[in-house]
This record gives structure tokens, C-alpha cells and sequence, in this order.
């Protein structure tokens, strides 16, 4: 081979690869969940269905990859802090997705929004993060705690509860969804019948407790607790002879699809409000529900289902734009605009908060086969939170 | 609310609930205490390897009960191992060094669990036995936690006897209110001492495994039941079985109720309570060392 003949062919060679490079730069989506800590349970169960979610709606979009660079906040604000830092500073990610805990959201919330990255929260509830600490930069694909909360009140009082007894742990978290249904509950005439907030991360003993709601005779409790303490809770509530003497209600966490086989009977009855159960009769959401059971051999849940949205949300978006990310603006444009049917019904992004507009779902945990399961009493669709000082 | 009999037998049993484990965990704090003049704020560690191992024995066995027979005496190995390694080298030193090297195995337990066994919380589910519930006194109660309050009692009577009726429990009680004669009478007190402290370390274990289903399992679910059991031992007289008895009691109903009757000062009615009975009884409630 001549010499030139062979420079050509390097030439060539370099070039094609520039070529090969320009078309695949992939997109970058930076995805913070916890896979160690508190929550890495629901980190977990978010990246399974993200990663089905990507599978499914494509990972690739106008010849450009997406590429998913994790990140393990340890649910721990400081590591969440520096854990996004790198995502966007040194990986340098068209956008990030996840957050479990509010109090990661509220120590990124800065960062993010000075950075002009497009965040979309898969979990973190907390109300002000869609409030009066929005951010054009931050969409919530999952819920706010007050959204969720809200409704139940009017619908309990029009089902005849006069008298409710409220119970949280002592967080933000807690605070925000009792007052959301205290507002709602008292408006249509109800009364407070009382209210205890036990701290967070202690012993977690629920009997001192429920000895003071059986005392103070309410017709019904509603009651916000997730995980363990949910269980726990549902559990003790039986033991203590309150099941059958007091309705009880909650937040849907409480009988969440991860956990409601190990309440079993002792969950039988009970009322709940959520944005999404495994057992809405939609063609989109059977389809999840069999895709998730065939990969992971159990339902999805209402985790899972706001990661898998998610991956729908960036992907349409994407679309939209032609692949481009590099005008962020327009990026989080898009992915505002991005409507569709998901498996817990129609999805929007409110353009007044950045949250979520959704149905959400009255339920009652009724014996289904061998096991107990929610069941839907009611839907009260396209829920949106007032913008609570956001102004976008 | 106070005036409910309802609540106030179910909220009293509550208290005589807690009173039972703190009791079986504070009895060790106590008697070492008491012996030795030894501070192990690593006690409260225990109480949580004890419940771990009740935790991992239920997921190997799939039977509580052999959790209940298991984990104790894990945790009494585990006991013996520290005070031969490190504890048995600080006998003679200075209270403070004594607190500071316990209170520095309080974090290396907590990271230790964390790495072994997650950070997630835990529980264990109570043995169908005692599953579900019973009716006392015309309230309905789970059945577990008066299983709880049983063996409290019964632990109570099974150490009474021991300690006022066989040889060893002589030889502690002796040891006790004056060491150095019952060394000079020839009797190995530190072999004795030994043996105390593994049985205080197996009753905080027990404590753990059987407070394992009704408490989350969580890395540093020790912390604030170390507090309380530091409070009894205070309170009822270093040493002092009855008086750790009678403290668990005080302590247990006085937390219970304070958590819901006045929610704000949950932990301040304890403190407070400490602070007022050491003003009048600076010994305790049942001092036993006689003369100091």
C-alpha cells in the first residue's frame, strides 16, 4: 500500500469514527435513587420499572441513545447534594430523574435550579417543592402530599364520618397530608375528633396511641404511615380489638401493593386514597401489570408506576424536540406539553405548579382469591393542586 | 379521656408492657453497676444485637421461638467476647474512660448492624401462638404483649429466688454492698462478676428478641431505650433488684401515658421524675450499699 493510499485510509478511519460520534452522543439521564439506606426498597422498585419503562418506549430517539447514569442519594440530603453535583457537573446529564425523599428534593432544589437542568421527581411528595419553592426546572411526575390527601376528607364526610381521629409521624411529610385532609374534612362539616404526631425514627411503639384513639370513640381514623410502620400499624390496629370498632382510613401507602399481602386479613376494610392501584381496569394498565409480573414475578406499584411515566415523559419529550438537548429551556418545555394515557390513567404536567395533574383513586381493601387486594370505590379524576404562591 | 376505664386499663397495661423490658434490660445495667461500679453504656447495643439475631434467626429457622432461645445466648456470647477483649481492661480505670470507650462502641454497633443488616427497618412477625388478640378486664389487648408482661414477672420471681436463695446469688448481693471483704473472705469476685455480667448480657438480649415484633429493628433503635434503662437503674438504686423492679414500673407507666396525655413533653416527664426522686433520694428509691 502507497503511503498515500494508507494516509487516506487513517484519514478515513478518523473521520468515520467522528461521524459515528457526532450521530451517537447519547442522552444522558442522570438517575438519582437510593440503592443503599431508609429507602432503598423504593429506589429499588423505581429503577426496575424505569428501566422497563425505557425498554418499552425506546431507548433510543432521532439516532441518539439514552443512556441512564445512576447516582445512590442513600436517601441522605448531603449525599443526594454531592450525588447530583456530579451527575450534572462532571457526567454532565441532559436532565436528571428520581428522589425518593423530600429532604434530598429540598437540598438539591437550589442546586438544580441555578444549574438549568431539568429535574423530574419521581416520589418526594413534599408540597412546597410544587409551592412556593417551584421551579421551572423541577417537574413532579409522582404526587404532592396535599394532592393526594385532599379529597378524601369531602368524600369521607359525604360517606356519613362525622368524627376523625388524625395520626402521622412528626415530618413534613406527615403534617402536610393530615392538613390537607383536615381541610377538606372540616369544610364539609366534620369535626377533629383528635391528633397525634409520635417523632419519627424512635422505638415506634403504636400501643400508647391506640389506646387514646379507642378512648376518644371517633367513627373513623385517617392516618398516613408507609413501609414498615404501615404494616406495623395496620397490624397493631387489629391486636388492640380497634378493627371492626373503627373505620380505619389512609393515605393509600398504608395498603400499598408492596406490602398488603403481609397485612393480609388484618388489612380487610380498610379505606384509602392514591393515584394509583393495580387494579384499574385499563388497557394500559394491564399491560404494565403483566409486563412488570413477567420480568419480576409480582405487581407494580404506585412507585413503580410514577418511574415508568417517567421514562414515557422523557422519551415523548425527546420526540418532540428531535433529540435535542441542547436548549434545556425547550427540553423542559416539552416535557411540560408531553400528555398521555398511562397505567394509572390520563397524565399531564400542570404548566401553573410543574406537578402532576391525575385521578386519583378511592379504594377498599377487600379478599380477593387467597389474598386481599384494593378495590376501587370511587375515581375522582385530573386532580391538581392550587398553585400555593408557585408562580411559573 | 383519663376518666375512660378502657383507656386506662389498656394504657396501664402498655406501661407494665414497657416496664417488662426495661426491666429485662436494665437488670444486667444494673448489677454490673452495682458490682463493679462499671458504666457499660454499650448495654443498650446488646438489647439490639439481640433483636438482629432474633431477626436472622426467625429468616433460618422460620420459628420465633427458637429466636427467643438463640438470640439471647448470641448476645451473651457476644457479651463475653467484649468483656474479654476490652471491658475486663478498664475495670480499674477512671468512670470516664470506662464511659467514653462504651459510649464509643454504641457507634461501631450501629455502623456494624448497618453493614450486616441494612439500614431498612425491620420486623419480626409475632409467633401465631400469640397472634391476634385476648380479652382482659372487658378490653380487648394483643395477646403478645401480655406475654410480655409474664415473662417479666417471671424473670423478676426466677432472679429473686436466685439471688436470695442459692450461694452465687449470696456471693453477688455480698459483693455488692462491700467487694474488697468478700475478696479477702477468698471468693474469686471477678470470675463471679464474669458470670453476672454474660447473664445481664443474655437478659438484654432476650429484651431485644422479645421486643423485636412489637418495636421497628433499625440500626440505633438502641439509643432511646438505653436512656430509659440508664434512668431506671438511677432511679431504682445501682445494684438493687427490687429497685430495679419498682423503676422499670415508674418509668414504663410514666413514659407510657406521658407520650399520649401530654404528647409535647413526652420524655420530660421521665427526666423530670428522675430529677425530683434524686433530689429526695440521692441513693435511689431502694438504695442497697450500705453506708455510701
Amino acid at each position: 500500500m502507497s503511503k498515500t493510499a494508507r494516509a487516506l485510509a487513517i484519514a478515513c478511519a478518523a473521520l468515520s469514527c467522528c461521524a459515528a460520534l457526532a450521530v451517537a452522543t447519547p442522552v444522558k439521564v442522570g438517575v438519582l435513587l437510593p440503592s443503599s439506606g431508609v429507602y432503598a426498597g423504593l429506589g429499588n422498585d423505581q429503577t426496575l420499572a424505569l428501566e422497563l419503562g425505557f425498554d418499552e418506549f425506546g431507548r433510543e430517539v432521532a439516532g441518539r441513545a439514552i443512556e441512564l447514569v445512576y447516582a445512590d442519594s442513600e436517601a441522605k440530603p448531603s449525599t443526594g447534594l454531592a450525588q447530583i453535583k456530579k451527575l450534572v457537573l462532571r457526567d454532565r446529564v441532559d436532565m436528571v430523574v428520581g428522589i425518593i425523599s423530600s429532604a434530598v428534593a429540598g437540598a438539591v432544589r437550589d442546586f438544580i435550579h441555578n444549574a438549568e437542568v431539568p429535574l423530574v421527581i419521581t416520589n418526594a411528595g413534599n408540597d412546597h417543592l410544587t409551592g412556593e419553592q417551584c421551579s421551572p426546572w423541577i417537574l413532579r411526575s409522582s404526587f404532592s402530599n396535599a394532592q393526594i390527601s385532599r379529597e378524601m376528607g369531602p368524600w369521607m364526610a359525604a360517606e356519613g364520618y362525622q368524627n376523625v381521629f388524625l395520626m402521622a409521624f412528626d415530618y413534613a411529610a406527615g403534617h402536610q397530608a393530615m392538613a390537607a385532609f383536615r381541610g377538606g374534612f372540616v369544610a364539609a362539616g366534620g369535626t377533629i375528633a383528635g391528633e397525634e404526631y409520635p417523632p419519627l425514627g424512635e422505638t415506634e411503639d403504636f400501643g400508647p396511641y391506640l389506646a387514646k384513639i379507642r378512648a376518644a370513640r371517633p367513627d373513623a381514623a385517617y392516618v398516613f404511615f408507609a413501609g414498615g410502620p404501615a404494616i406495623k400499624f395496620v397490624k397493631e390496629w387489629a391486636a388492640f380489638g380497634l378493627h371492626g370498632e373503627v373505620q380505619l382510613a389512609g393515605a393509600g401507602w398504608l395498603n400499598s401493593a408492596l406490602y398488603v399481602d403481609a397485612q393480609g386479613a388484618d388489612a380487610e376494610g380498610t379505606l384509602g386514597i392514591l393515584n394509583y392501584v393495580p387494579s384499574i381496569d385499563t388497557a394500559e394498565n394491564h399491560a404494565f401489570q403483566e409486563r412488570f409480573r413477567a420480568a419480576h414475578g409480582r405487581s407494580g406499584s404506585e412507585f413503580g408506576v410514577a418511574a415508568y411515566d417517567t421514562a414515557r415523559l422523557i422519551v415523548e419529550a425527546l420526540q418532540a424536540t428531535g433529540g435535542n438537548t441542547d436548549d434545556k429551556a425547550a427540553l423542559a418545555a416539552a416535557m411540560r406539553a408531553t400528555t398521555f394515557d398511562g397505567p394509572r390513567g390520563p397524565f399531564r404536567i400542570d404548566p401553573a405548579t410543574n406537578n402532576v395533574i391525575q385521578n386519583l383513586y378511592i379504594f377498599e381493601v377487600q379478599k380477593r382469591g387467597d389474598g386481599v387486594a384494593a378495590v376501587v370505590r370511587e375515581v375522582i379524576p385530573h386532580v391538581q393542586d392550587a398553585p400555593n404562591g408557585c408562580s411559573l | 379521656m383519663l376518666l375512660d376505664p378502657g383507656f386506662l386499663i389498656v394504657q396501664t397495661l402498655n406501661g407494665l408492657q414497657l416496664a417488662a423490658l426495661l426491666f429485662l434490660l436494665s437488670i444486667g445495667l444494673s448489677v454490673v453497676f452495682g458490682l463493679m461500679n462499671f458504666i457499660n453504656l454499650a448495654h443498650g447495643t446488646l438489647f439490639m444485637a439481640g433483636a438482629y439475631l432474633a431477626l436472622s434467626a426467625v429468616r433460618a429457622f422460620d420459628s420465633f421461638w427458637l429466636a427467643l432461645l438463640l438470640a439471647p445466648l448470641g448476645v451473651a456470647v457476644l457479651g463475653a467476647l467484649l468483656y474479654l477483649v476490652l471491658l475486663r481492661h478498664l475495670e480499674r480505670a477512671d468512670p470516664m474512660r470506662q464511659v467514653l470507650a462504651t459510649f464509643g462502641l454504641i457507634f461501631v454497633g450501629v455502623e456494624l448492624v448497618d453493614l450486616v443488616w441494612g439500614s431498612l427497618p425491620h420486623t419480626i412477625a409475632v409467633p401465631s401462638v400469640l397472634a391476634g388478640s385476648s380479652t382482659i378486664l372487658g378490653q380487648v389487648y394483643p395477646t403478645y404483649r401480655l406475654f410480655i408482661i409474664a415473662l417479666g414477672v417471671l424473670l423478676f420471681v426466677l432472679l429473686y429466688a436466685a439471688l436470695e436463695r442459692t450461694r452465687l446469688g449470696a456471693v453477688v448481693r455480698a459483693g455488692v454492698d462491700n467487694r474488697e471483704m468478700v475478696a479477702a473472705l477468698g471468693i474469686n469476685i471477678g470470675s463471679v462478676f464474669f458470670l453476672v455480667f454474660c447473664l445481664g448480657c443474655l437478659l438484654a438480649g432476650l429484651a431485644g428478641a422479645v421486643a423485636a415484633p412489637v418495636f421497628s429493628i433499625f440500626p440505633g433503635m438502641d439509643m432511646s431505650v438505653l436512656i430509659l434503662a440508664l434512668i431506671v437503674v438511677v432511679l431504682g438504686g445501682p445494684g438493687s433488684l427490687k429497685g430495679v423492679a419498682v423503676g422499670s414500673l415508674i418509668i414504663g407507666i410514666v413514659d407510657t401515658y406521658g407520650q399520649v396525655v401530654v404528647p409535647g413533653l413526652a420524655r420530660v416527664t421521665v427526666y423530670g421524675l428522675m430529677a425530683a426522686i434524686l433530689l429526695c433520694k440521692p441513693a435511689g428509691l431502694i438504695p442497697v450499699r450500705s453506708g455510701s
